[in-house]
């Protein structure tokens, strides 16, 4: 049985194994866990679905007169013609249309016919009405700004919601400190197996439920229609997995310091300060430098910000195909180095107890 | 046999063991006494590598203790902690098989010691629904569970009620009786008195007296006797070769001032004078030794 014998001793994989072993069946015991991928699920049906439900599809219009008629035709309103002008108002304040269009008798309509609105300009209907002059591109982008917009939006919240479900391991950590349990498991196991089977079960945590939304994604979108989108975001998927995963790995470790830090999960919050800015800083960097082609190439290239900066950038047609290789290459390096880095702070300061440990003490502090 | 030879450690500038010696024999309960903050823990911890030393050696059967060694030692810290949502059994398989031990060997055992510690019929339930007292007995399993070699205790019957110590000793004393050697550090002068076959004694970080209990009782002091006779006793005084500690009435303690045959010339002297109550050789106890030591 994995060379382990009816009264053998646990080397450093099996114990890292038996770990990530109980880190696991714990979280998939836990109510929190599957309430949380039930409201990814959830929101991610809710948010393909919905609109095209609540919006009740095409916009309702009424039309007076031959000429209005006319310069709708073509258009994707759902159009219908009523006698006379007294009439097509009384539907708009029935509010059983959303705009009537008219015949215009003062002249100054250049399309000849005037809208007519309850509240506000009908935008989808002015539109529709406006003739904007044919363009001619000399270079256009491969891909249009909403798909890339979209990509950028769902790439950040996915980092973002598996970045902040590493507090998970900053709380078993500190779980194991504050029960004392932790003395016994020290004196048992390597530290490192300790550290490694938090981060390798969390890892499979987390990638588990990457696959299952992979699988119910495109399940919702198509579903809600949108299977374009699907065909859109599908060929930047092949390499924000790989970043993904490296990316949660990186800061697994560092929540598992930041754990290791305090001796009581009230003082949690102190700790995770850091962590919490390396999660959010990518995600905001990316969203709001999007349109800054330097920002987003430096971004595409530090760890944590690369896992969605690069993916972002190889779908947009921005990077050339060397380039995320290198990318990943430093992530993995930084990954291997926070790792061994993590594994001496989480030693020195396991069994230390009372208020929080400074980073530079727990460095120092032998066991 | 574990053995610890010259350890010393401090915390900053503070010494806190110093040289500390002694050793674990197979098959007897070693019971490790001193006061608060006397070094007893940070020992404790050395031996189980949780604390590196600073200096000195912890041997097993003569070569040092390294973590392969280590995993088959079983270890009840002082201060008490498993996963409070985790369950019973569940939870102590799970350290057995941390301890090397394969999945099924280490559900039997479970199960033998919870059926042990009367604490079967509780086995699915989370740790944190059990009272204080059969969350001890579960961390007794828990230092028990993978058949160690060797057994370090941190103070195993703080918390429990009489009824559960006399449980738990039935468990140690088991394990004592296979050959294991048990350490295990108490401030119950009086449980320790009772249990253990052998003392060490610590005082200030540095060993203050260390070997089995009867032989520490019978050299640590020169043999006394209590006479009581119907009279006044205060002629032992006179009787050479004793020395007397206590004279009340017709009650006498007296010591013997190197001459072995003493006690049975003051006896004689009693008879002559008239009625002897009692004659009784005064073994000091573990606390007096204690007190006397530290």
């Amino acid at each position: 049985m994995n060379g382990v014998t009816q009264h053998g001793t646990r080397g450093f994989a099996a114990a890292t194994r038996l770990v990530a072993e109980r880190e696991i069946k714990t979280f998939l015991r836990a109510k929190g866990f599957w309430i949380g991928l039930g409201v990814i699920v959830v929101g991610l049906f809710a948010m393909s679905i919905l609109p095209g439900v609540l919006g009740g599809g095409q916009t309702k219009v009424v039309t007076v007169g031959a000429q209005a008629a006319e310069v709708l035709a073509g258009t994707d309103l759902e159009v219908r013609a009523v006698a006379d002008v007294p009439a097509a108002e009384a539907l708009v304040r029935s509010e059983e249309v959303e705009a009537a269009v008219v015949p215009d008798t003062t002249g100054e309509s250049s399309t000849g016919v005037r809208v007519i609105a309850l509240a506000d300009p009908p935008t989808d209907v002015v539109a529709a009405l406006r003739t904007a002059p044919p363009v001619d591109l000399l270079d256009p982008a491969e891909v249009g700004q909403g798909p890339r917009q979209i990509v950028i939006m769902v790439f950040a919240m996915v980092f973002l919601l598996f970045g902040m479900g590493g507090t998970a391991i900053a709380q078993s950590t500190v779980t194991e400190k504050q029960t004392r349990i932790v003395e016994i498991l020290v004196s048992t196991i390597p530290v490192r197996a300790l550290l490694a089977g938090k981060i390798v079960g969390h890892s499979l945590l987390t990638i588990g439920q990457i696959l299952v939304i992979a699988v119910v994604a495109p399940i919702a979108l198509r579903l809600g229609g949108h299977s374009e989108l699907l065909a859109l975001v599908a060929p930047a998927l092949g390499w924000f997995v790989p970043f993904l995963v490296l990316g949660f790995v990186l800061l697994a470790a560092m929540w598992a310091v930041a754990g290791s830090l305090v001796s009581r999960q009230e003082d949690l919050g102190s700790s995770m300060g850091l962590v919490m800015l390396l999660v959010m800083g990518p995600y905001f960097g990316v969203m709001f430098f999007s349109d800054n082609a330097v920002v987003l190439t430096v971004l595409s290239y530090l760890p944590f910000s690369s896992a969605i900066a690069m993916p972002v950038r190889l779908f947009a047609g921005q990077a050339s195909a060397w380039e995320p290789l290198v990318a990943l290459g430093l992530l993995a390096g930084t990954v291997v180095l926070i790792v061994l880095l993590a594994g001496r702070v989480y030693s020195g300061s396991l069994l230390h107890t009372g208020g929080k440990l400074a980073l530079a003490k727990a460095w120092a502090r032998e066991a | 046999m574990l053995t610890v030879t010259s350890v010393s450690r401090s915390f900053g500038d503070k010494q806190v063991l110093d040289g500390v010696s002694f050793e674990v024999r197979p098959g007897r309960m070693t019971g490790f006494l001193g006061a608060n903050g006397s070094g007893k823990t940070t020992t404790m911890r050395i031996v189980l590598g949780v604390l590196a030393a600073h200096g000195g050696t912890v041997e097993w059967h003569g070569s040092p203790v390294t973590g392969a060694v280590r995993q088959r030692f079983g270890y009840m810290p002082e201060e008490r902690g498993l996963y409070p949502k985790m369950g019973v059994a569940e939870q102590i398989g799970w350290l057995g098989r941390l301890h090397g031990l394969d999945q099924a060997t280490a559900k039997r055992n479970t199960e033998r010691l919870l059926d042990q510690l009367e604490l079967g019929h509780r086995a699915k339930d989370k740790l944190e629904e059990l009272s204080l007292g059969n969350q001890q007995r579960a961390q007794v399993a828990a230092a028990l569970v993978h058949d160690p070699v060797m057994l370090i205790l941190d103070e195993p019957f703080s918390g429990l009620d009489p009824i559960a110590v006399e449980t738990v000793l039935g468990v140690l004393r088991e394990r004592a009786a296979d050959g294991v050697p048990v350490l295990f550090s108490s401030h119950q002068l009086s449980v320790v008195e009772r249990l253990c076959d052998d003392v060490v004694i610590i005082s200030g970080g540095k060993i203050a007296v260390s070997g089995a209990r009867d032989e520490l009782r019978a050299q640590y002091r020169p043999a006394r006797f209590e006479l009581v006779v119907a009279s006044d006793a205060g002629w032992v005084r006179d009787v050479p070769g004793v020395r007397v500690v206590d004279v009340d009435g017709p009650r006498a303690v007296f010591e013997l001032d190197g001459d072995a045959g003493a006690d049975q010339v003051v006896l004689q002297a009693a008879l002559r004078r008239g009625t002897v109550r009692s004659f009784t050789p005064v073994v000091p106890t573990l606390g007096e030794i204690f007190m006397e030591a530290i």
